[in-house]
């Protein structure tokens, strides 16, 4: 292995390994790597020391990478050790064991100390702080020796603080300077609850106290406080949690430049170019953060400079929530503070403990603040976050979102409640436990590594909401939640779905391979995530000039027949608007014979499914059917189910089966997002189920009433009222122009449910149904992209080129 | 399995039958089907047609870098090494590949 570069990283946190983490991901080998780290402890989840304290954990929980790590990646760890000093001439740091390093890239992340306030006494023996492991040892020590302890400060770290040796059978009293606790989380009603909650709890307060000296006795010894005001208390012990402050000695006697933090700019380098600096020590952009979130935004941001992709630029977090427990729910996010030109909806119940505010601006929401109830907690954080219309959920906001999962899961959605051996995943049947471990064995902040760890939520994802609760109950602040717009597409690349459209369709961009290279893609050529998306993007948006590429369609796309669990594939005839023949079915019964199909099914979408079909038998399946290719394992149009209509229902209003298939006729083989379906009811008894379709058509006497959004899969999502049209044209002109909007701009694997959910139905009618022009030119442009479908069962049966998927070779 | 066995070769294709980033089966009677594999810089791999999690047909699946993701659950496999892409914990049997030219060989006397 030839490592010719050196990088040393001081400070051995969450900040600076995550960074190490991020770097060996994208070049293991391209640096000999250093990491000095003054606690006698391999990298841990400082989150997690008030577990430690209550004694719900052991330090061995929270260890985030074990020694094993450092030795598996080659990194050479001085614990204990404290770095004294920089040479930035020699590049070399000097550390108190006397050994010298030599750098070509020095990364600080020292992290912040807590800050202790300058009054007198403070330095008495039982004076502490609330910071790392040694502070911890020293309280349960403590706890188990002495009576009275006095914490200072009470926002997260003191209220924590005094939670943790209460449970040790300490009598705790908490002072604070303001009159009301969590005064940067909560608003002054929640603080009274949570204050008279924790007074119940045996915890004294003194509120509106400004501390002036820490007393001692004749040892040494902490004895006591005395206030502004005069009046004195007797304590044992005194806990400072008064706040941080970034720990810029390192950097400033190097002659670095600082003001609150380490000055750094957007690729996190401080003033020094060799030098990168990242986590709370660091000031970017005139703000020092103290939460996770926004540190592992950092780490990801430097590793890419430091492995010299020189891609990816930090330009602040947006950190809003902040979620801890004190054996208590609170939840707060964004701006949730009334203020002007903001409105609140509160729910009070101070009998059962529940006290809910959201605060609205216009037509948005900016902030929550929850106490007692956080079950939606990360919905709330997440309409924030996407900033959308809430106008049309605001009667039912209060209430939540509801059930987060309508199947899979017994309807349960809060999974505080739920025991250990409770199924969370009923996809792979992950269960509570078995997702809790993860989260705090492997370090794991965010859904996706979730996924990957334990497979929950990795299947049909509707569970994803319960993880994310999982998740925060376990990590609080920590839990890395984003919506979809603001994830990176996966993990070859940090654009996001829009961010990828945006740049294919500016950059006229029309294959993979010119995307992946205008992009700075991170991989050779994709991942079987990215791929099946790019392709989507690029024809969806260049059609009949960006070449479908086969190879980056997933095998049902590729085969044109759905892949089951033994390898074989079903195959489902088209059946216009689910109108057959006997001559069909005929041909339908003679492949099921001549192929010995071993289950012939009719399915939910009123077609005929054939199942069990060898891969090398597809193409003279297809040829022995004489029907068309009925697209029942794409990201396309599926079918138009309808019911019979006037022609013969003695309550029919139109020609439903008609209409369903001219619908099916015309958008055949459309590509999508996702799949599409399609119903036509003859009247509003509605028989083909059309309230639960992407597009949902009912027909009344004076004309058709179209409906959108629908989904009866995962999460059942009734459609909502679009339009009301008279004509036949007008039916098909309104509906194409709706999926054209949806092949516009909802992401890869985004329903028309979800589209809708993100953009707003007024979105969608102000393009399709307000404005007649731009819905004829979102019609036009799908039937200009339809021009190029073709049926892919005939192309496959004439081809011998395309046919060679299906043969094996022999031997 | 003596020595004279391991030296041979058995032709299966040219390089031009298998689609780039693409797969073919290699069908024995008697034996499990043989994936061979094309990688977008045209180096060519072999593995045994089963995934480690459940069975699934790895030559049906989405081909990126040196690995192939499988099209029943999304394990992806190293194709260098049969591995699993971690977490995943698994391995399938590796064929060794020899190209002269177009054509593919295939050493099948070390598998069963």
């Amino acid at each position: 292995m030839n490592r010719t570069m050196k990088l040393v990283v001081v400070g051995n946190g969450m900040a600076g390994i995550r960074t190490l983490e991020e770097l060996l991901k994208l070049d293991p080998d391209l640096y000999d790597i250093t990491v000095f780290g003054a606690e006698p402890y391999p990298n841990y989840n400082r989150i997690l020391l008030s577990p430690v304290l209550t004694g719900e954990q052991t330090i061995k929980d929270i260890i985030l990478n074990d020694i094993s790590w450092y030795t598996d990646n080659g990194i050479t760890l001085k614990m204990n050790c404290r770095v004294t000093k920089i040479n930035r001439a020699r590049k070399e740091v000097v550390a108190d064991d006397g050994s010298v390093v030599k750098y070509d890239r020095l990364l600080i992340a020292t992290g912040s100390n807590p800050f202790i306030l300058p009054v007198p006494g403070n330095d008495l023996e039982g004076v502490l702080a609330f910071r790392d492991i040694r502070d911890v040892d020293l309280m349960i020590d403590a706890a188990a020796r002495l009576k009275h302890a006095t914490v200072i400060g009470g926002g997260l770290l003191g209220l924590e603080a005094a939670n943790g040796l209460a449970s040790r059978g300490m009598k705790v009293s908490v002072v604070h300077l303001g009159n009301a606790l969590l005064d940067r989380q909560l608003d002054t009603a929640a603080a009274r609850m949570l204050q008279t909650s924790l007074e119940k709890r045996g915890l004294d307060f003194l509120m509106n106290r400004q501390t002036e000296a820490v007393l001692g006795d004749a040892q040494g010894r902490v004895s006591g406080l005395r206030f502004k005001d005069g009046s004195e208390l007797a304590t044992d012990l005194v806990v400072m949690a008064v706040g941080i402050r970034p720990n810029t000695e390192l950097a400033e006697q190097a002659g670095i430049y600082t003001d609150r933090g380490i000055v750094v700019n957007d690729t996190l380098q401080t003033y020094d170019p060799s030098i990168y600096a990242v986590g709370e020590c660091v000031s970017h952009r005139g703000v020092a953060y103290g939460l996770v979130a926004p540190l592992f935004e950092q780490a990801k941001v430097a590793a890419n400079h430091l492995a010299f992709h020189g891609i990816g630029r930090y330009a602040g977090s947006a950190t809003s929530t902040k979620l801890k427990v004190t054996g208590i729910d609170v939840f707060s996010a964004g701006d949730f503070n009334e203020g002007d030109g903001t409105e609140a909806i509160t729910l009070a119940d101070p009998v059962g403990g529940v006290y809910k505010k959201l605060v609205i601006r216009g037509d948005k929401l900016v902030g929550a603040c929850l106490y007692g109830d956080t079950v939606d907690g990360a919905w709330y954080f997440r309409l924030i976050r996407e900033a959308k219309s809430i106008a049309e959920l605001r009667e039912s906001l209060m209430f939540g979102e509801g059930a987060l999962g309508d199947t899979g899961h017994a309807g349960e959605s809060s999974v505080a409640g739920m025991p250990d051996s409770a199924e969370i995943c009923g996809c792979n049947g992950v269960c509570k436990g078995t997702i809790v471990k993860a989260i705090r064995e492997q370090g794991l902040f965010t859904v996706d590594e979730i996924k990957k760890h334990t497979k929950a939520a990795s299947s049909c994802g509707s569970c994803t909401g319960l993880v994310e609760q999982l998740l925060i109950s376990c990590i609080g602040g920590a839990a890395d939640i984003k919506p979809k717009s603001e994830k990176p597409m996966c993990g070859c690349t940090e654009f996001t779905h829009g961010q990828v459209r945006k740049a294919i369709r500016e950059q006229h961009l029309t294959s993979i391979a010119q995307t992946l290279r205008f992009l700075e893609w991170g991989t050779v050529d994709g991942c079987a995530s990215c791929r099946p998306a790019l392709n989507y993007y690029l024809t969806s948006t260049w059609p009949g000039e960006a070449r479908d590429d086969a190879q980056s369609r997933l095998v049902n796309e590729r085969v044109h027949a759905n892949i089951q669990k033994d390898g074989t594939y079903s195959v489902v005839p088209r059946m216009w608007g689910g109108v057959t023949s006997a001559a069909e079915l005929r041909r339908i019964a003679d492949v099921a014979d001549k192929y010995q199909v071993p289950m012939v099914k009719v399915t939910g979408g009123q077609r005929i499914d054939l199942l069990g079909i060898k891969k090398e038998d597809l193409p003279s399946v297809w040829k022995d059917l004489g029907m068309p290719s009925g697209h029942a394992y794409g990201k396309t149009l599926r079918t138009v189910k309808t019911c019979v209509g006037k022609e013969f229902c003695r309550f029919g209003t139109q020609d439903s089966t008609g209409m369903g298939i001219a619908l099916e006729k015309e958008l055949v083989g459309m590509s999508s997002p996702h799949k599409v379906k399609l119903a036509v009811s003859g009247c509003p008894r509605n028989c083909a189920e059309s309230g639960i379709k992407d597009i949902g058509i009912i027909a009344v006497d004076s004309g058709w009433e179209l409906y959108v959004g629908g989904n009866g899969g995962i999460k059942t999502e009734v459609a909502q009222f679009f339009a009301k049209v008279q004509t036949h044209d007008e039916v098909l002109e309104y509906s194409g122009a709706f999926l054209q909007l949806y092949r516009e701009e909802a992401f890869y694997l985004e329903r028309t449910c979800h589209y809708l959910n993100r953009v707003g139905l007024d979105h969608a009618k102000a393009r399709v149904v307000d404005d007649p022009a731009g819905r004829a030119e979102l019609y036009a442009r799908l039937k200009f992209a339809l021009s190029f479908t073709t049926d892919p069962w005939a192309e496959r049966i004439e081809s011998p080129a395309v046919r060679r998927e299906f043969e094996a070779l022999h031997i | 399995m003596n020595t004279a066995l391991l030296s041979e070769w058995t032709p299966v294709c040219n390089i031009g039958d298998i689609p780039t980033q693409g797969a073919r089966i290699v069908k024995r009677a008697g034996h499990d089907d043989i994936a061979v594999f094309r990688t977008s810089d045209d180096r060519i791999f072999a593995i045994v047609d089963c995934c480690p999690h459940k069975g699934g047909p790895l030559s049906c699946g989405l081909v990126h870098g040196h690995a192939v993701t499988c099209p029943l659950h999304s394990w992806t496999i190293n194709l260098e090494d049969g591995q699993a892409h971690a977490p995943d914990e698994g391995r399938v049997h590796k064929i060794a590949v020899r190209v002269d030219g177009e054509r593919i060989y295939l050493n099948l006397s070390t598998q069963g």
